[in-house]
């Protein structure tokens, strides 16, 4: 290796390093600041690791009112929202993948603008179709506002993954005498499991993410809102303590983060799917 | 398993349609399963079609009625026209916050895509061990939800506390950061929501356009090199005709999420400070369910969703290219 090359690769791994820094810092501080006693979040002198560290502000958090409650809510409300996406996505992307009929086309485009349709200006309409209804600070009622952008997602992605599977396949089947749906059921389904596994999770992720129908279909609930409703509320329970934010941030982030670390590189494609043929 | 001696026999795959075809019945059964796709299809419609139909009817029709605090409690709400639309567009602050959005959505989605190229370009010359560490970094930014990265930026940001301003202190020939207020000034809020934007928008381009640039072929980047070719024109002549599609949809998906963008503002400024970071999502928002003039923050809304639709024409244009093929 030359002299050159070799200023040339020291010089990318510093630019890397800076790349890592720049964006894992926060994460990072979110849960450096979670596990560091309190004098020392408040020490003048900035302290990067939390040693000797105390696991107080992770107590606070779970102990803080509603915090649990809100957290049911958020499994609730996603957890229903998987089943009932996955329930109604599982048929229309395999009638979306393996069969030609009129009208696939403008199917296709609509789930494709309804994931572009902003929430925020659906959240007005909504509000008041749903107080009309009587359904205002419902679950249910989230449930359904979330199957609005969770199921277009679903559909689109699960779509890419039966595509995936060759319809020699399920030909195969029918012709050792397999009916459709039989061949549905031992062929197709168990090869898309592992695709149904990851857009569920990724379903999961996006309704336990959500902020604007919680906080607005949800105003004054009973049984409370989800997390995000909850942790927007941050500054008002928690005034200055850090501590505690952090804690209670990073208890709502971690199921996201391990989650999404499993099934990031099978849906990604997803949204660029068409683009990156060949 | 009722299968038959004739379907046993077929001898290759690629038989099938017509093996099947020759079987008695067979059009009873394709007039059957010309139906099958729409059932399959119907309660995912049916739901669609009335969770996502019934408020968007509703979203046009409210744009057009005289519809706030009154008629929400006693009903009673007038057909106005575009009264709506015309008080809107006469109202300073809307288009203040429209030019704002656009501006700031603009700002966005270069910084997005410049700093995300470069970090994909900058993986693809990396060595492998470097590489990883680089996307798992990007991964754990991605994964970060919305809500909590607007925290976490916030406590950086504090002015307390905030390990900003005690790095800054500790660094010499600057003014005292002690106490400083991030948020106190408009240029200095919207630009730390930017950079909160821009920061969780990063992973996506970059190890998307990195997947893509794995998939060009490396005798084009080194004949390209051997014919003299720099750095710019590497890119501008291989890197970015190859993965052009790509990029049109990157850019397309970016510039609608920074268009609607709510959650961050939301929780990190509410608009704040004295309006400077209102957003066309929020303004809609706050109009409506704010403020209670649902019929003029449909109209908004209308607005945004008119120019989205826009923006996503391309999105699913270039994104249908080769649909047909399937």
């Amino acid at each position: 290796m030359s002299a050159s090359r070799r200023t040339r690769k020291a010089g990318l791994n510093a630019v890397a390093l800076g790349v890592i820094f720049f964006m894992a810092f926060p994460v990072y501080w979110m849960a450096s600041t979670g596990f560091k006693r309190t004098k020392d979040i408040f020490s003048p002198t900035t302290r990067f690791a939390p040693f000797p560290g105390t696991l107080e502000h992770f107590r606070t958090a779970l102990a803080a009112p509603d915090f649990l409650r809100y957290a049911r809510n958020s499994v609730v409300v996603a957890g229903s929202v998987v089943l009932l996406s996955m329930l109604f996505a599982l048929f229309a992307a395999t009638a979306l993948a393996r069969f030609h009929f009129r009208g696939r086309k403008m199917v296709i485009v609509v789930l494709l603008i309804a994931q572009m349709v902003p929430l925020e200006a659906l959240v007005i309409p909504m509000y008041l179709v749903l107080r009309d209804a009587h359904q205002l600070n419902r679950l249910p009622a989230l449930i359904a506002a979330y199957l609005v952008f969770v199921l277009p997602f679903s559909i689109w992605t699960l779509r890419g993954f039966v595509a995936a599977i060759p319809v020699e396949l399920d030909e195969a089947a029918m012709i050792d005498g397999c009916t459709q749906s039989q061949a549905f059921r031992k062929v197709l389904f168990p090869l898309i499991a592992p695709g149904l596994v990851a857009t569920s999770v990724f379903a999961f992720i996006q309704a336990w993410n959500e902020l604007v129908f919680a906080l607005t279909l949800l105003p004054t609930a009973p049984e409370g809102a989800t997390l995000t409703v909850w942790l927007t509320g941050f500054s008002s329970r928690f005034g200055t303590d850090w501590g505690a934010i952090m804690a209670s941030s990073a208890l709502f982030t971690l199921p996201v983060v391990v989650f999404f670390l499993v099934v990031q590189k099978r849906i990604a494609s997803g949204l660029t799917a068409g683009a990156v043929k060949g | 398993m009722p299968a038959t001696a004739t379907d046993a026999e077929t001898p290759s795959q690629r038989l099938a349609p017509d093996a099947r075809r020759a079987r008695p019945g067979r059009a009873a059964a394709l007039r059957r399963r010309a139906s099958l796709p729409y059932l399959m299809l119907l309660p995912a419609v049916v739901v669609l079609g009335l969770l996502l139909g019934t408020p968007l009817v509703r979203m046009v029709t409210l744009s057009f009625q005289n519809y706030g605090r009154r008629q929400l409690q006693n009903g009673g709400a007038t057909w106005t026209g575009f009264d709506n639309y015309r008080y809107i567009f006469k109202d300073q602050q809307f288009w203040t916050v429209l030019i704002r959005t656009v501006n700031f959505a603009a700002v966005c989605v270069v910084a997005t895509m410049v700093l995300g190229t470069l970090v994909a370009l900058l993986m693809h010359a990396l060595g492998k061990r470097m590489r990883l560490a680089v996307s798992v970094s990007l991964l754990f930014a991605w994964a970060t939800p919305a809500i909590t990265a607007v925290i976490v930026w916030k406590w950086i940001f504090d002015t307390d506390a905030g390990v900003v301003n005690s790095v800054l202190n500790a660094l010499p020939f600057l003014p005292d950061y002690t106490r400083h207020g991030w948020f106190l000034t408009p240029m200095s809020a919207i630009s730390i929501l930017g950079l909160v934007i821009v920061w969780g928008a990063i992973p996506f381009v970059a190890l998307t356009l990195y997947a893509g640039l794995t998939t060009i072929p490396t005798e084009m980047f080194e004949a390209a090199k051997l014919d003299g070719a720099g750095f710019f024109r590497l890119f501008r002549s291989v890197t970015f005709p190859m993965l052009k599609p790509l990029f049109l949809i990157i850019t397309s998906l970016s510039i609608i999420w920074d268009f609607r963008v709510f959650t961050q503002v939301y929780v990190m400024t509410r608009g704040g400070p004295d309006d400077s970071t209102m957003v066309l999502g929020l303004l809609a928002y706050n109009r409506s369910i704010g403020t209670q003039q649902y019929g003029r923050g449909a109209a908004i809304a209308v607005v945004m969703v008119f120019m989205l639709l826009i923006i996503t024409s391309v999105y699913i244009r270039t994104l249908l290219r080769g649909e047909d093929e399937v």
